[in-house]
């Protein structure tokens, strides 16, 4: 009897998150021009730019084209960048400006089904930025195997840790202008030492060690290998770092903006 | 016909069921006492104005209510059920007016209407009629398919009723729902909010408009510093705290007319910054004596609810 009503409790709850996510999307679907540009034209810039640009330095990287190699870096980071934007400024919006989380409270709806649904949208935008990326990267020739479209699962998963996080920032910030620390002193350093531009090995021993608490870092160690023809090792690792930041914030966020909305 | 209210219009003439009951409701935010144990109930079909300056623990109370805050001490019941434990289930048969737009500015209008109906886990086939019939309510037929950012401030208040509207509510709250609208837009939704009264629904609203509590509630709550001043219909207020008459007087020479002045105790006075308010039943000789006093400007008015209003709440400006 309890597992019954464990279960419609959980589809009520996916239910109700749902109605956010699809709000979400609504509002996206109208506006997916300027989104797409953001999350797709961006990353592509840098990936050509650098890929050729530095590429014809570089070389070969780990036995592929530089290009090669930073592309699926340049997919990985705009998984993360894309749900990092739309969990600070976009979920900042919905929840200061628009009040769109105030009306929701109105309704059935709870702070949990709000911070889901929301986690769910930030994934599920993660997942049409790789999308995007992935089809232009495989019509230029820079991915090397089918299996490169495990990488949306991943890209998922990515959303949702980053979008958790970023949602977690967005319930301590009092204005937008507190995004920029987490943006100069988390997101940035990240990029920078998870592999996306060079290889770890690069970097000092003591640097190498740290990186393996850094999402991105277990992100790029899967993206890479499926986009470059390999095949990812330690995959249970890689998937469980970003899925247990996930949780982490997910829940932390959850608390936080029950603080502060409902009081 | 626009039948919103799921309920059916059976009349209770007797003992009308109770739909909200509060008792000994108290809430503090970092020590400071906002609401100090109040007690109210209403009931079925009531429409209740909640009335008090900034600080007196009106938006508290409604936020008690919805759920979206817990009372530190005391009991709530809304709709038969306990709350905050079960708010989920009372807010989907709720409707909320806030305070503040909070609709979404991307959306069209009937989008906005499907997309609040979803939250109440409504799919799009029962939503179709409901929001064909609340926007000929809003009176927002033409407007179905334009932008939310492009209708004006009382269309846009409009919709927002509406939008309250579409889980078939047995119970719609009102935070200041006029506030900020021109004449017109205002005589318009107190036309929609005494349609929905007529049709059972039970309404509670909180105004600083006096005059809009007169209008359209059948009971009115007085809260000032967190505590109840007074409950009781409009016209009992205004018969039980205030004389039956006012003379409002202001102008130039206000001073040396009143200095020149003789009334006796039956006569109250009042000076609220420059004007001057006499209250009795019978003011007729400080009418005459108005006669060639050029300057003053002056009303002569049966009391009202502004007069009670001010009466319980002081006089002093509030700005906390």
């Amino acid at each position: 009897m309890t597992e019954y009503r464990v279960m419609m409790e959980t589809a009520a709850l996916f239910s109700r998150s749902s109605s956010v996510w699809m709000r979400n999307a609504q509002v996206w679907s109208k506006l997916a021009g300027s989104s797409l540009l953001g999350s797709f034209a961006e990353p592509l810039f840098y990936l050509f730019a650098l890929g050729y640009g530095l590429g014809q330095f570089i070389g070969s990287v780990e036995g592929v084209s530089y290009i090669v190699f930073l592309a699926s870096g340049i997919l990985s980071t705009s998984a993360m960048n894309t749900a990092t934007f739309e969990g600070l400024y976009l979920a900042y919006t919905r929840m200061e400006v628009q009040r769109t989380w105030d009306g929701m409270l109105s309704t059935p709806l709870g702070v949990t089904d709000i911070v889901l649904g929301e986690v769910m949208w930030m994934g599920t935008k993660s997942v049409i930025s790789a999308i995007a990326i992935l089809l232009v990267t495989a019509l230029s020739g820079f991915v090397e195997s089918v299996s490169a479209l495990w990488v949306l699962p991943i890209a998922f998963l990515t959303g949702c840790c980053f979008g958790s996080v970023a949602l977690t920032v967005t319930a301590l910030s009092r204005s937008y202008d507190f995004f920029m620390y987490y943006l100069s002193l988390v997101v940035t350093p990240m990029v920078l030492l998870s592999g996306v531009f060079f290889p770890l090995a690069s970097l000092p021993e003591t640097v190498q060690g740290l990186v393996a608490f850094l999402p991105l870092y277990h992100v790029v160690e899967m993206v890479r290998p499926l986009m470059t023809g390999g095949v990812p090792g330690s995959l249970l690792l890689h998937l469980f770092v970003p899925a247990v930041y996930c949780l982490f914030f997910i829940s932390l966020a959850i608390s936080l903006l029950k603080r502060r909305l409902l009081n | 016909m626009h039948a919103f209210v799921k309920t059916p219009q059976i009349v209770h003439l007797m003992n009308p069921p109770v739909i909200v009951n509060a008792n000994r409701l108290t809430k503090s935010y970092n020590g400071k006492t906002v609401v100090k144990g109040i007690d109210f109930s209403i009931k079925k079909g009531e429409c209740c104005g909640i009335l008090g300056p900034n600080g007196a623990g009106k938006t508290t109370t409604l936020r008690m209510l919805v759920g979206h805050t817990s009372p530190d001490e005391g009991r709530l019941e809304a709709l038969g059920l306990p709350i905050p434990e079960k708010a989920r289930e009372m807010r989907s048969k709720v409707g909320v007016v806030p305070q503040v737009d909070n609709l979404d500015p991307d959306f069209t209008v009937s989008e906005n209407l499907y997309s609040y109906g979803r939250y109440f886990g409504y799919n799009r086939k029962a939503l179709e009629p409901r929001i064909q019939k609340l926007l000929d309510f809003a009176s927002l037929q033409d407007k179905a398919d334009s932008r939310v950012q492009a209708l004006s401030g009382g269309m846009k208040r409009r919709l927002t009723l509406a939008r309250s509207l579409i889980n078939e509510p047995e119970l719609l709250i009102l935070d200041e729902p006029t506030t900020g609208l021109d004449p017109q837009a205002r005589q318009l939704i107190w036309q929609q909010l005494r349609q929905l009264q007529k049709e059972g629904l039970t309404i509670i609203i909180t105004t600083h408009y006096m005059e809009e509590a007169e209008r359209l509630c059948d009971r009115i709550i007085v809260m000032d510093h967190g505590t109840i001043l007074a409950d009781d219909r409009p016209e009992t207020l205004i018969k039980k705290h205030i004389e039956p008459h006012v003379l409002e007087v202001h102008g130039d020479d206000v001073d040396k007319w009143h200095d020149a002045l003789q009334f006796g105790a039956a006569i109250r006075f009042e000076q609220v910054g420059e004007t001057r308010f006499y209250y009795g039943s019978e003011l007729k000789s400080l009418i005459d004596s108005l006669d060639g006093w050029s300057g003053l400007r002056y009303l002569y008015r049966p009391a009202n609810l502004e007069d009670v209003f001010l009466k319980l709440t002081g006089r002093d400006l509030k700005d906390d």
